[in-house]
């Protein structure tokens, strides 16, 4: 493994993050308390999804135009990350949910929508394993990824914002950066969102290495 | 390609950290509330520095997770240099 720079500043990030986010000040916020410093993990979860599906989208589009197995790799495996950061973001939220909104499912509009955008990339996956030629598996699933990530904008970012919903920045809530997210926390929340990102991009150039490697010894043993 | 991606989001987080510092004039009152004795915050915690426990469990979490991280790295490392020669 090459101790690259940028896996060296993701490790460090991560720690900065766990130990500011817990030993920093934080606003005094009724209902919030603590909670309020979820917001340099939950949050970051999505905005890491939305890198690296958006990596996933492009290399899709990069392999309509080239074929090659980097390219598909590279949409399969920024696919599952992002989709992974996705799970996880909903599971934190609902968890966070639970204690501050009162429930763990509020049928919030941004839950509802990021679970459906959720539920389509899902589709994604199975509709991957549902080919077993190479090419045509590629191919096939590329065209998807793009109307997949092309729902996924108006699921995330516009619907929320129509109607009423109890998320920050949302059915004409506050947004978090313009009342309650002071200095104090954004030096900690946006060193979080890079950190968390660059995790995710590590786990999926693993994984596409390991994806291209297997191809390749497969092909040399065929 | 994706590193690209990395120097922009760095690059657009330290411009709009310098324009945030500049705004703090016209942030509303209510925000920098960090001395408001009336909203319960785990200050006991803190006191009891049972804070630090949260952090050393957090930060265990955390290195067992990189350490598989790159246990996996390395492994595939290994495969792609088998296959090299």
């Amino acid at each position: 493994m090459k101790f690259t720079w940028w896996k060296i500043l993701t490790v460090l990030l991560l720690l900065y993050t766990v130990i500011a986010g817990l030993l920093n000040d934080v606003p005094h916020l009724a209902i919030l308390n603590e909670t309020i410093r979820n917001i340099y993990f939950h949050v970051p979860m999505w905005f890491g999804m939305i890198i690296i599906l958006t990596v996933s989208v492009v290399y899709s589009i990069r392999y309509l135009r080239t074929p090659s197995i980097k390219n598909d790799a590279i949409a399969e495996s920024a696919a599952k990350v992002g989709v992974l950061f996705g799970i996880l973001g909903i599971i934190t939220g609902m968890e966070w949910a639970r204690f501050t909104w009162g429930e763990f499912w509020s049928n919030d509009p941004k839950q509802n929508a990021s679970a459906i955008g959720l539920l389509i990339y899902f589709a994604y996956l199975v509709l991957r394993s549902s080919f077993a030629e190479q090419q045509q598996r590629a191919r096939i699933s590329a065209v998807y990824n793009i109307f997949a990530f092309a729902a996924l904008i108006p699921l995330l970012f516009i619907l929320p914002r129509l109607t009423d919903s109890l998320h920050p920045g949302n059915g004409g809530n506050p947004g978090f950066s313009s009342y309650d997210l002071d200095d104090n926390m954004r030096m900690v929340f946006y060193p979080a969102v890079i950190a968390w990102t660059m995790l995710g991009i590590w786990i999926v150039n693993v994984k596409t290495r390991l994806e291209i490697i297997s191809y390749k010894l497969h092909e040399q043993h065929a | 390609m994706l590193k690209y991606l990395l120097i922009l989001l760095l690059l657009v987080t330290a411009t709009s950290v310098t324009f945030s510092q500049t705004t703090e004039a016209t942030s509303v009152q209510a925000t920098t509330n960090t001395g408001n004795a009336e909203i319960e915050m785990a200050d006991i915690l803190r006191r009891d520095g049972k804070i630090y426990v949260v952090v050393a469990v957090l930060v265990t979490v955390l290195a067992g997770l990189i350490f598989y991280l790159i246990r996996l790295d390395r492994k595939v490392s290994k495969l792609e240099q088998q296959f090299k020669s």
